[in-house]
């Protein structure tokens, strides 16, 4: 797939995944920084206007976990979620576990960060892998995250059937 | 993050099906009956009637007027709250990312600085060197 930097794709693939692809304007040592380093992935994974990341740990070796949580500062609403790394191999894959405090699809999702560098532009393809069909439909009925990436896709194909 | 309403997961829910998506797709060319919805699809009318009911409650179909036939049709609202929502969550990645990019950016410009740095020390040795 041919892609720009800055433009975003995400896509169902399967019965399982959701794939999320985007282009960076750098080489790919700098964007695996910017995902592992816990003073680097705070200043960029924030969510909507108005929320910070008060924590973010960051323990990166096979079998190190991690630990991320996001306040909305105008109500004190939070959200939290974590996970164990299972495969490091800089600058290049990262494989983690994914679980929110708050579950919202049935066990845990596996997480597979692919970096690629071409002429100093990076391609990040980030897939996220769930353990049965039924989880990743519950995430689909649940319009957060990679939840809604999926219907994103299937919207897409239903309006291009439409036209 | 809890701006969604069960409108929108019923949207999504009923979206989530092939045959839904294929009932839909069909009816944007024009209403239709139950019996000629149910025509390209190897399933039974009761089974084509399930999908019409959570198309149905999702708000995605209504029935028109003609009591004998009983003709669903597209209703286009809530497609278009949930493009809208979606196109809201496609903006949150996107910020997300675009902080990335600025971040990128500063990362790059750091450690060209202190490459220029080191080399304009090695060149200050090598010049002494030549003295």
């Amino acid at each position: 797939m041919m892609m720009n930097p800055g433009q975003l794709a995400i896509t169902a693939h399967g019965d399982r995944e959701i794939v999320m692809t985007r282009v960076f304007n750098a080489p790919r040592k700098h964007v695996f920084a910017a995902w592992t380093r816990p003073e680097l992935v705070k200043q960029w994974l924030l969510g909507p206007p108005g929320w910070s990341m008060p924590v973010c740990e960051i323990n990166l070796k096979v079998g190190g976990k991690y630990r991320y949580e996001w306040r909305r500062d105008s109500d004190g609403q939070s959200m939290g979620m974590g996970g164990v790394y299972q495969e490091i191999v800089p600058p290049e894959r990262l494989v983690v576990t994914e679980q929110f405090d708050e579950a919202w699809y049935p066990g845990h999702a596996l997480i597979t960060l692919v970096l690629t560098e071409k002429d100093g532009k990076t391609t990040a393809t980030q897939t996220v892998l769930y353990e049965s069909q039924e989880a990743r439909d519950a995430v689909m009925k649940s319009p957060m995250e990679s939840g809604v990436a999926a219907s994103f896709d299937r919207m897409a194909e239903l309006l291009a059937a439409m036209e | 993050m809890n701006r969604h309403s069960d409108q929108l997961d019923a949207t999504f829910a009923a979206l989530a099906d092939p045959t839904r998506r294929a009932i839909l797709a069909r009816l944007a060319s024009g209403e239709a009956s139950v019996t000629e919805l149910a025509e390209p699809f190897a399933m039974s009318q009761p089974a084509i009637s399930k999908h019409l009911k959570i198309l149905e409650r999702a708000g995605l179909i209504s029935r028109g007027r003609d009591a004998q036939r009983r003709p669903r049709r597209l209703e286009g609202k809530p497609m278009a709250d949930a493009t809208e929502w979606l196109e809201r969550y496609r903006q949150f990645w996107e910020g997300n990312f675009q902080r990335l990019d600025a971040l990128l950016e500063e990362m790059k410009t750091t450690e060209t600085k202190a490459r220029e740095k080191k080399r304009g020390r090695k060149n200050v040795h090598k010049s002494r060197g030549d003295q």
